[in-house]
């Protein structure tokens, strides 16, 4: 923390990275400068944040939740944002040897001379990324070890819904939206300030946990059963709420960030706008954490939507405008805001496009819009379960004949490639159900070449581990050792392979099974973890999400290390089915979601019972709309869609 | 501005003899195809505003003819090297000049290749930085090259010109040096002098203007 009478700015190193710069891979990406970006006076803010996406710059800096939690913070006249990302370890090794600390990308601004490091975990594998930088800015590791002088360390974003692995590192996480809580954050960090600071970090930390805005780990305690379960999960201290609950924002079109989306001058894996159409997912995808934890559903306005593309693309000059949310074809609007949209664009260099998996026909009349006047390459569609019977453990409501008439449509209308993703170690999966994959791809280029009249047609199969999540249906399942999962998907390969009428045809792409262990273990396990963490970065874990810098075997001489003489181990996070009374490292942290409802749920999995949309259909009682006081936000379908396919 | 025609159509965008990354640039030229007459001032003001600090537009001019790149056809660069004397780099200069050809390795995308250095140097003098004093000390400064390169195939580029310097004698600074190219155009009759590349547009546009007064 820094003072409020604290007002002289650290010294930029930027003169001292620039010396380095000709040194490393890839140096624009260290230098900020992009369009849309801000530098606020140091003097003058009384409440200072970093935002971080702990993954390279190319990744993190088109993430939106950082965009927004920047524009939201910058826009409070007292406070500024400046963002950092993790640096490749090529500038590592040259920041150590020469003391360059973490730095922010605006203000190249060292990042232990802020209030607030905020880091947004996306997926799990971030973490080893958050130590390094962490290190590098030369704040200690642990929370316990911190002082008045260290910004408070706060995670966010989707892996924050289970922060047990890790509850050492960080002071405390954020469940849920981050908009409105950053904004109460930054409110009690403010006044604790004005009031001079009484009591120091424990004080602060004490307070962000009364206020339930944050979970904080270290006011509760974690009591283990002889057999290494937890026993229970306490508050250790008066006015703490024994559960935290996740933050949700309402109404988003009074949310319409980001307004000026940043530009980047390096390259990044999206280079195109993005426009947030709706959040929350009611489909009821069992594997799905994300549609999970962000209920209830609540759309932008189709006029909010077309009044941010307009704005954004005047601030920034891009070329593509991406229509982002867990299933973009299910907005309520989403055909006369296409065909709007395309009406809007056509003549103009823009392109739009609707990164959506939904598996029907509808989805077709829609990229058929989108693509009026360009290339009909590929379109891409998620059945995730090989066979009927396994589609229907996942809920994901798709037959075999939907997904025939989807393609068919698709390969009549000019598309000439249809990308399929599955995932393998699904539970109840067994070989018969991966191996229907090779069976449908077939049957899809049948029919392909029957209704295009052409043999250049293709379809790539992807598939990639499946890896249980917390507050999902599939929280308690086991899951599949990385030897199954590696033999099933060779027994894949070898089905299309053989099938010499339709195999060259058919392309197939995947992941084997070991980083899915890594993956499984860092969801899914408790605060003993958090040692595993350590260990697995002092050895030399780093960009544990990219193929070519991933260990599996330094994780497992990790994990046997720090797991010594906890009676637990890798397995017994990864492929343990836990009972149903077993106390779960997250079930004090609230997504809205009832237990009852979970265990329900995960019972007619097994049992091959399918649940509907409740955007649709009657409420299923999942507990979040009555826990959070939330509902569904859905816009009126007042417009008949006139040009493309009404919905079935 | 101008597209490309086909499925995904690119801006025309061409940045003739970009400098390398790492440097420093008062001279780079692109040319930007526009689709309707624009007025080259107010372009350049726009285009600065939307730039990021540091890349400054200093002025537009329209082109007509089609040979802009051709008119590039040698850099002078600007060489700080912060651990280097004057008296090392004076030698070292001095080894380059007088080799016939100095070749050095470099990766391009078709494998590594081969690059004549002396061939392509045109120009080379070494002049002196003075510090701001430490006391009483004793202050020599440090050596600064100023080179002239022909725009040759491959470029040769500042790295390229220390890698030689490394060759023929054995210059390797520990601290990276700082390049910045100063200018970039038509060579002089002297075959050392660069003049400006946009010169005869500015004089087809004054006769424009002139006949059009008349």
């Amino acid at each position: 923390m820094t003072t409020t009478t604290n007002q002289v700015a650290p010294e930029s190193v930027f003169a001292q990275l620039e010396q380095v710069l000709p040194l490393v891979g890839k140096p624009i990406q260290y230098v900020g400068g992009e369009v849309n970006s801000v530098i606020k006076e140091w003097a003058g803010t009384s409440v200072r944040w970093v935002l971080m996406y702990p993954d390279a710059y190319e990744v993190g800096a088109p993430n939106q939740g950082v965009q927004i939690l920047y524009e939201v913070i910058n826009g409070v006249e007292d406070a500024l944002a400046e963002r950092t990302y993790a640096v490749w370890p090529d500038l590592e090794a040259l920041m150590r040897e020469r003391g360059i600390p973490q730095f922010t990308v605006d203000a190249h601004r060292p990042v232990r001379a802020f209030d607030v490091l905020g880091l947004s975990f996306a997926t799990e594998l971030g973490y080893t990324n958050m130590l390094t930088a962490l290190d590098l800015a030369g704040i200690p590791l642990h929370a316990g070890d911190r002082t008045d002088d260290d910004p408070l360390v706060i995670a966010g974003g989707h892996a924050a819904f289970n922060p047990e692995p890790i509850a050492d590192f960080i002071d405390a996480a954020v469940l849920g939206d981050g908009e409105q809580a950053a904004l109460t954050i930054t409110d009690l960090i403010r006044q604790f300030k004005a009031e001079g600071e009484p009591g120091g970090r424990p004080e602060l930390l004490l307070r962000l946990a009364q206020s339930g805005v944050a979970y904080v780990p270290s006011r509760y305690d974690v009591e283990y059963l002889p057999d290494g379960r937890i026993r229970r999960v306490v508050p250790n201290h008066a006015d703490i709420p024994w559960r935290v609950a996740k933050h949700t924002v309402m109404d988003l079109d009074d949310w319409d960030y980001p307004r000026a989306p940043l530009v980047p001058l390096a390259e990044t894996v999206h280079e195109r706008m993005s426009v947030e159409i709706f959040r929350g997912c009611t489909r009821g995808c069992r594997f799905c954490q994300a549609g999970m934890i962000t209920r209830p559903v609540r759309e932008r306005s189709k006029a909010g939507i077309e009044s941010m593309v307009e704005r954004g693309l005047s601030v920034t000059g891009f070329e593509e405008v991406g229509l982002l949310s867990l299933s973009s074809a299910d907005h309520s609007e989403i055909a006369p805001l296409t065909t709007s949209l395309a009406d809007c664009y056509t003549d103009s260099q823009v392109s739009l496009s609707l990164p959506s998996t939904r598996v029907d026909a509808f989805n077709v009349d829609l990229a058929n819009e989108l693509s009026r006047n360009g290339r009909r390459s590929g379109l891409t569609f998620a059945p995730e379960g090989g066979s009927e019977r396994l589609r229907r453990v996942i809920n994901k409501q798709v037959s075999e004949e939907d997904l025939i008439r989807t393609v068919t449509t698709a390969y009549a209308a000019g598309w000439r490639q249809v990308k399929l993703y599955f995932m393998c170690g699904l539970p109840t999966e067994t070989d018969e159900d991966v191996l229907q994959i090779a069976r449908m791809a077939a049957e899809v280029i049948r029919v392909g070449r029957e209704v295009s009249g052409r043999r250049d047609i293709r379809c790539t199969v992807s598939i990639g581990g499946f890896v249980p999540k917390p507050h999902t249906p599939f929280q308690w399942a086991a899951q599949l050792d990385h030897e199954t999962t590696d033999a099933r998907l060779a027994l894949l390969r070898d089905a299309i392979r053989a099938n010499r009428e339709y195999g060259k045809a058919i392309g197939l792409r995947y992941h084997d099974g070991k980083p899915g262990i890594v993956e499984g273990l860092l969801s899914r396990g408790d605060r003993r973890v958090g040692a595993v963490i350590e260990q697995a970065w002092r050895d030399g874990a780093r960009f544990d999400g990219w193929s070519e810098h991933f260990d599996y075997d330094l994780w497992m001489t990790a994990a046997d290390r720090a797991l010594v003489d906890t009676g637990v181990d890798v397995d017994w996070f990864t492929t343990r089915e836990r009972e149903h009374v077993e106390v779960l490292p997250w079930d004090h942290l609230d997504s809205g979601l009832d237990r009852e409802w979970l265990w329900e749920d995960w019972q007619d999995a097994r049992e091959e019972v399918e649940v509907e949309d409740c955007r649709w259909t009657p409420c299923f009682d999942c507990g979040v709309c009555d826990q959070m006081g939330t509902h569904i936000q859905i816009a009126p379908v007042t417009i008949a869609p006139a040009t493309i396919g009404v919905r079935e | 501005m101008a597209f490309s025609s086909g499925f995904s159509p690119h801006p025309k965008i061409s940045y003739a003899n970009a400098a390398p990354t790492g440097t420093a640039s008062e001279a780079e030229y692109v040319e930007i195809a526009v689709v309707e007459r624009v007025d080259p001032q107010t372009l350049a003001t726009e285009l600065d505003a939307a730039l990021p600090p540091g890349l400054d537009v200093v002025e537009v001019v329209e082109v007509r003819s089609s040979d802009f790149a051709d008119r590039l056809q040698a850099s002078r660069w600007r060489i700080e090297l912060p651990d280097v004397t004057v008296e090392q780099a004076d030698e070292a200069m001095r080894a380059l000049w007088s080799a016939d050809s100095v070749e050095v390795q470099r990766r391009t995308k078709s494998g590594m290749r081969a690059i004549d250095v002396r061939a392509a140097l045109l120009a080379g003098e070494v002049g002196r930085q003075t510090r701001p004093s430490q006391g009483s000390e004793a202050n020599p400064g440090y050596a600064i090259l100023q080179v002239v390169v022909r725009q040759v195939t491959p470029t040769v580029r500042p790295d390229d010109i220390l890698a030689a310097l490394r060759s023929v004698a054995g210059l390797s600074p520990a601290v990276p040096p700082q390049v910045t190219r100063e200018a970039q155009g038509p060579l002089g009759a002297d075959g050392v002098t660069i003049g400006d590349p946009l010169e005869q547009d500015r004089e087809n546009r004054a006769d424009e203007a002139a006949s059009a007064g008349a």
